[in-house]
């Protein structure tokens, strides 16, 4: 829930590893102790919950999918593209195609001009190119040139591979699951 | 002619030669004389040539000229006519197979005829001259597969060094090590660990290597990099630390003729007193943060680079600065404050701090030296060397775990100098240090403008029980690798200051290892240091010093006050004086 996420990212710190520990939020303003907890008493979150909310948050950031996986059909729902056959190499390394799989922000921001060359099944999901701060993900080709890996520095350890010519691609998480607010400091 | 035949001979263009033989009325036609009457023998049916009236080979009556031209005639505009999907003509094709057959004389051509035509159909669509050649295309993979083939090559002389590797062999055992961090879910692929083997054989093979290790991956935005720690057989330095020498000094020639010029000019501006920090000189190769050295490389198969010792001056700033590494080892450190050197340094100093504060061992692997005299040096900045135990017992996985005090560090910790074994840089020389330390250690109570005070450090092999954590989070977690086969499991440790560095111990075997982004945890956010305040430009003292401009209705009273002052004092010449002096001071 949305209340979740904005609670849990107040936190700072590791997980505990223990899904029943709980955190005080030391932080929330006074109206919110209250509302929440007419008692007085500090409002804590569980660790289960701090861990939902995390992961919504990263799916959210920096999940992602090549270009032309998804499809939407003129009704408007978006469906797995079956003829999907990956992106060619040159396709590949390229950021702009990449897109975040979630609610799209910037797509109707663009220019007519820059309309006019997408294709509406495909390009309605939000590129990687804009993301802020420019240079948030690396991007190399692993393994002989066979494999591309895309690493965000926003989450670090949030890694995306995608095999080319080939319908392979997936993300997956390895980290302590905190953001890398110092982004801007270490580009 | 052509047309009408052509005209006619269209059911020809059908499939269906029976239907077509039936509708062809007019016209001689020299194939309808078949037998049978089952339409004339398309040219794939085999029996083509037989059924052809008058061109058997039989027939030795030569029929009658004029018919015989004729039917030549229309068989070769039956041949030529082209077809209508293709734009081919039956006769150019054929005339063309033969000529390529003819040309080749493959064996058994009968046999592949069908792909010989298909052969000249497709050369139809090919340009014969082409002055634009189309480039093989080299696939990237490939192109890495050269790279790598290099390292799977086996070396020259191959047998003879198979006699010495009995022996103590520096190469570490790669693909051992990453079982073991395999069983704790750590570790690259297969395949990149074994490449990793193969291009630290490589690096061995080339320079003169006492002990070499696989400290870990750092990863980087355009490239990683792959770290090898690496220690020098004895006497094999000399040369590089001569050269290191000779362009420090060149580096001090150059600041006393600065000097000089300076002093030079006529009008001086008052001389600051600011004295910049004395330079702390950086240890010596083979000592304290200096010990190991380390190659990198970028991916395995690409040459191994020597990264230049570390200075104390890199690693103070590197504690202050947070970057990611690009890949590049000559790209610039943009960062407040600035760094001294390019990515080469900062990698460095990011590898002895990391190497310092995770080189962990089990305890008792690693013991003191017995050296007579330690007890001075120990004052100093303790001891340096150890070496393995040769009666080390292990403890049991369950103990490694449970206690952090089972483990010690075996990497000296880095001060807050930026050495290991602490320096006064107020020292005359190095020759006097021995002398003087002692006194110089009453004098630090004296005034001096920085007073620096010995800095301690944990002594080497301190076990990691001790170490600090941050906030609430302990230094080290330890974990077992398995909780369900305890009799096979490896105790695993893994770092929380320096997420990415881990240790593993099985039995006599253990290993420290790091694959991350290079970086501390800090939990709070980083923030930059500020720039210093400015500085004044000159001390103010009683001789200079710097007061506001007057204005104009504080100048016009003093001018005022000094026309009175002057028609008062004409008589008094001491005041003349004092009100020159007053009047130099504007």
């Amino acid at each position: 829930t949305e209340e979740m996420v904005a609670q849990a990212e107040r936190l700072r710190g590791r997980f505990q590893g223990d899904p029943a520990a709980e955190y005080a939020c030391a932080q929330i303003n006074a109206e919110d102790a209250e509302r929440w907890f007419g008692e007085g008493k500090e409002p804590v979150i569980k660790e289960e919950a701090r861990l939902v909310a995390t992961i919504e948050q990263i799916d959210r950031a920096v999940g992602i999918v090549p270009r032309g996986a998804f499809v939407k059909t003129p009704l408007g729902s978006v469906r797995e593209n079956r003829n999907f056959e990956g992106l060619s190499l040159t396709e590949a390394k390229k950021l702009s195609s990449y897109f975040h799989f979630t609610e799209p922000v910037n797509v109707k921001n663009k220019t007519l001009l820059e309309k006019a060359d997408l294709d509406p099944s495909t390009d309605f999901l939000d590129s990687l190119e804009h993301d802020i701060p420019p240079g948030s993900w690396t991007v190399q080709l692993e393994k002989g040139g066979t494999v591309v890996v895309l690493r965000s520095l926003l989450w670090l350890g949030l890694t995306f591979y995608h095999v080319p010519m080939t319908k392979q691609y997936g993300y997956i998480y390895f980290g302590t699951g905190e953001k890398n607010l110092d982004l801007p400091f270490m580009l | 002619m052509d047309q009408s035949y052509a005209l006619g001979l269209e059911p020809y263009q059908t499939q269906e030669p029976d239907s077509a033989c039936q509708r062809y009325a007019g016209g001689q036609d020299p194939y309808q004389g078949s037998a049978g009457g089952h339409g004339p023998c398309q040219p794939h049916e085999p029996g083509y040539g037989l059924c052809r009236p008058g061109y058997s080979p039989y027939d030795d009556q030569i029929p009658d000229p004029k018919s015989r031209m004729l039917a030549i005639q229309n068989a070769k505009a039956y041949l030529l006519k082209s077809s209508t999907t293709s734009g081919l003509n039956l006769y150019d094709h054929l005339a063309n197979m033969l000529t390529k057959i003819l040309d080749e004389q493959p064996t058994n051509a009968v046999d592949i005829i069908e792909n010989i035509s298909k052969d000249v159909k497709w050369a139809q669509f090919q340009k014969k001259m082409d002055t634009l050649r189309d480039q093989h295309e080299i696939l990237p993979t490939f192109e890495a597969a050269e790279k790598r083939k290099s390292l799977f090559l086996k070396a020259d002389g191959g047998d003879e060094e198979l006699e010495e590797e009995t022996g103590e062999t520096p190469l570490p055992n790669v693909m051992e090590t990453a079982f073991y961090f395999e069983q704790a879910g750590i570790g690259l692929s297969k395949d990149e660990s074994f490449h990793i083997f193969l291009a630290l054989k490589k690096l061995i093979s080339v320079q003169p290597i006492q002990t070499c290790r696989f400290w870990g991956k750092i990863l980087g935005l355009e490239m990683n990099y792959i770290i090898a720690e690496v220690q020098y057989r004895e006497g094999e330095e000399d040369a590089e630390v001569e050269e290191e020498e000779g362009t420090e000094e060149g580096g001090k020639g150059m600041g006393e003729v600065e000097d000089k010029d300076e002093e030079k000019e006529e009008d001086e501006p008052p001389k600051s007193t600011y004295k910049p920090p004395p330079v702390i000189p950086k240890e010596e190769n083979g000592t304290g943060a200096n010990k190991y050295v380390y190659f990198v490389c970028n991916e395995p198969g690409k040459p191994w680079v020597k990264l230049p010792p570390l200075t104390p001056a890199q690693i103070v700033c590197a504690r202050k600065i947070k970057k990611f590494f690009t890949g590049r080892l000559d790209a610039p450190v943009v960062s407040f404050p600035p760094f001294p050197g390019n990515e080469a340094n900062y990698l460095r100093a990011q590898i002895a701090r990391i190497s310092a504060g995770t080189h962990i061992s089990p305890i008792g692997f690693y013991q003191f030296a017995e050296e007579e005299g330690d007890e001075e040096e120990e004052a100093e900045g303790g001891r340096d060397t150890y070496e393995e135990n040769p009666d080390f017992q292990p403890l049991s996985v369950a103990e490694m775990v449970d206690s952090l005090s089972a483990w010690v560090h075996h990497g000296q910790s880095i001060l807050r100098q930026g050495r290991c074994v602490w320096l006064n840089p107020f020292q005359k020389s190095e020759e006097e240090e021995e002398e003087e330390e002692e006194e110089e250690e009453e004098e630090e109570k004296a005034e001096k403008p920085d007073e620096l005070q010995q800095e301690t450090g944990p002594p080497l092999l301190t076990p990691v029980s001790e170490d600090e954590g941050i906030q609430n989070i302990p230094a080290w977690t330890a974990q077992p690798s398995t909780n369900l086969i305890p009799q096979y499991a490896v105790a695993v440790l893994q770092s929380n200051r320096w997420p990415g560095a881990y240790a593993f111990a099985s039995g006599k075997k253990f290993g420290n290892i790091y694959f991350g982004w290079g970086h501390k945890y800090s939990p709070e956010n980083h923030t930059p240091a500020l720039p210093p305040p400015a500085q004044a430009e000159y001390p103010s003292g009683p001789e200079i010093t710097e007061t506001r401009d007057p204005t104009l209705a504080e100048e016009l009273a003093f001018q005022a006050a000094r026309e009175e002052a002057s028609a008062a004092a004409e008589e008094e010449e001491e005041d003349v004086a004092e009100d020159d002096e007053e009047e130099e001071d504007d």
